[in-house]
């Protein structure tokens, strides 16, 4: 367990002393939800209804930019080699890397989501529920992205390739995260059934992905 | 003694197979679409309410039900390929994968041409029509994927880890657009009986296409076969060429 913790510090450490990532991330965020507006017009009870939706297709979209980092530079400088003879099983090793992916991109991102959502007129006793599901719904981004990132971690074109193979597997939690906030929008009781569904995805995916990830790797390695 | 995919391990035992089943395969698949056609465009009357665009029917159902089994085909092929290592199974996954997109774009294609004159629109977001076409783009990744890695034995891996993780998603991913459709709009509803003036066209058609695409797989893991032997031999050639230069210069 000490192998984990120390990556995942070793990784955390890299994010905040690198910057960029997070800030490439954000910014990117920023960009595509202010270019929505003019692309469908300032009318603001369309914006403010489909609010949601662009909100969690531009997340998507900012997460899927950073991944390509998620194995890319150790891949780069050897360590990932490194990893993968380590005592720590590799599938623990991409976890760790998945889960700092998620603290040092998809909470910020999920945190920054109801500041945007007030450029769109979204009701803003929505915050809470946006930044919640979003919450519980970014881990499957992060884990299910390690998947692609590693499949594409030799291939050449890897940063539009990862994105074909990435967003179809995104469907689920995009659809579950809208449809929750949907429900709490109208003010009725469903919240509850898809958040719990999209925290299932998500804890599916945190359980499930490292395997597929690690096994690609590997493939990678011999 | 050994299981039929034991045996078919070899490729040349494979060839030599495959060269005797496909004619009859390729007669069959002609002789039941040609069939199916003739019934279809003579004898299967028009439906009452549809006239005769219910005739896209019998290539759109097919195409369906071809598009699942191409990608049940490349999953399994992937299983043998990553835990057997069967020689044939990344020839059959890399092989199936074209056709099986192919097929699932002649069932997007044939469905959004028949839902023009039927429900007034080439396109909509019906739970069906939305799995089908993620469907689509899970052959594209397949596809894609393999022919962005420059080495071949790696990319069938890899490809193959990215068929199975897409098995193991691909029910999420169902479940969750019939959740997100009959949350928008209720569902379409298949008329639940089919004539037999048209079920039995239907099942002759059926069987046509799925030995039309048994036959295009089979000649198509014969083209890769005699790929990957002309691609040796052509490397074997470079090294000899390559000695006898050097050999020449000394």
């Amino acid at each position: 367990m000490s192998g984990f913790l120390s990556l995942l510090k070793r990784d955390l450490t890299l994010a905040v002393r690198e910057g960029a990532a997070l800030g490439t991330a954000l910014g990117f965020y920023l960009v595509v939800v202010a270019m929505l507006p003019l692309g469908l017009g300032p009318d603001l009870k369309l914006l403010s209804r489909i609010a949601p939706g662009i909100l969690w297709i531009a997340l998507l979209l900012a997460a899927l930019l950073s991944l390509p980092r998620l194995l890319e530079a150790d891949h780069e400088d050897g360590s990932l080699e490194v990893m993968a003879t380590a005592p720590l099983p590799l599938e623990l090793a991409v976890a760790a890397k998945a889960l700092a992916h998620w603290i040092s991109t998809g909470i910020p991102l999920a945190l920054a989501a109801p500041v945007l959502g007030l450029m769109l007129n979204l009701d803003i006793a929505l915050a809470p529920a946006l930044i919640a599901t979003m919450l519980a719904g970014t881990p499957a981004i992060s884990f299910l992205g390690s998947i692609g990132a590693a499949l594409t971690l030799k291939a050449r074109r890897g940063g539009l390739l990862i994105a074909l193979l990435v967003l179809p597997l995104y469907i689920p939690t995009l659809i579950f995260g809208i449809s929750a906030l949907g429900f709490a929008g109208l003010g009725q009781d469903g919240f509850a059934a898809s958040f719990l569904i999209l925290s299932a995805i998500s804890v599916a995916s945190v359980a499930a992905a490292p395997i597929a990830a690690a096994a690609a790797l590997r493939l990678q390695m011999s | 003694m050994q299981s039929l995919t034991q045996r078919l391990a070899n490729p040349t035992r494979f060839m030599e197979l495959s060269r005797t089943v496909l004619p009859w395969v390729a007669a069959g698949a002609a002789l039941f679409i040609a069939t199916a056609m003739y019934l279809v465009f003579f004898v299967a009357p028009p439906d009452y309410q549809q006239g005769e665009t219910v005739k896209i029917m019998y290539i759109h159902v097919p195409s369906a039900w071809l598009a699942m089994m191409g990608y049940s085909i490349v999953a399994i092929s992937s299983f043998g390929l990553l835990v057997f290592r069967h020689p044939l199974a990344d020839v059959s996954a890399k092989a199936a994968a074209p056709i099986g997109a192919a097929f699932t774009l002649a069932a997007l294609i044939t469905g959004s041409l028949w839902g023009k004159p039927m429900w007034g629109t080439y396109w909509v977001w019906d739970a069906r029509l939305t799995s089908m076409l993620i469907l689509f783009f899970l052959y594209l990744g397949l596809i894609a994927l393999r022919s962005s890695l420059e080495d071949e034995s790696l990319a069938g891996k890899l490809t193959a880890v990215l068929a199975l993780v897409g098995v193991a998603i691909l029910p999420v991913i169902k479940f969750s657009v019939d959740w997100w459709n009959t949350l928008h709009q209720p569902s379409t509803g298949f008329t639940s009986t089919v004539d037999p003036s048209m079920r039995t066209p239907l099942l002759i058609a059926a069987v046509g296409f799925t030995l039309l695409f048994v036959a295009l797989h089979l000649k198509a893991m014969q083209t890769e076969i005699v790929r990957r032997r002309v691609k040796t031999m052509r490397l074997a050639q470079v090294e000899r060429d390559e000695r006898l230069f050097s050999a020449g210069a000394e």
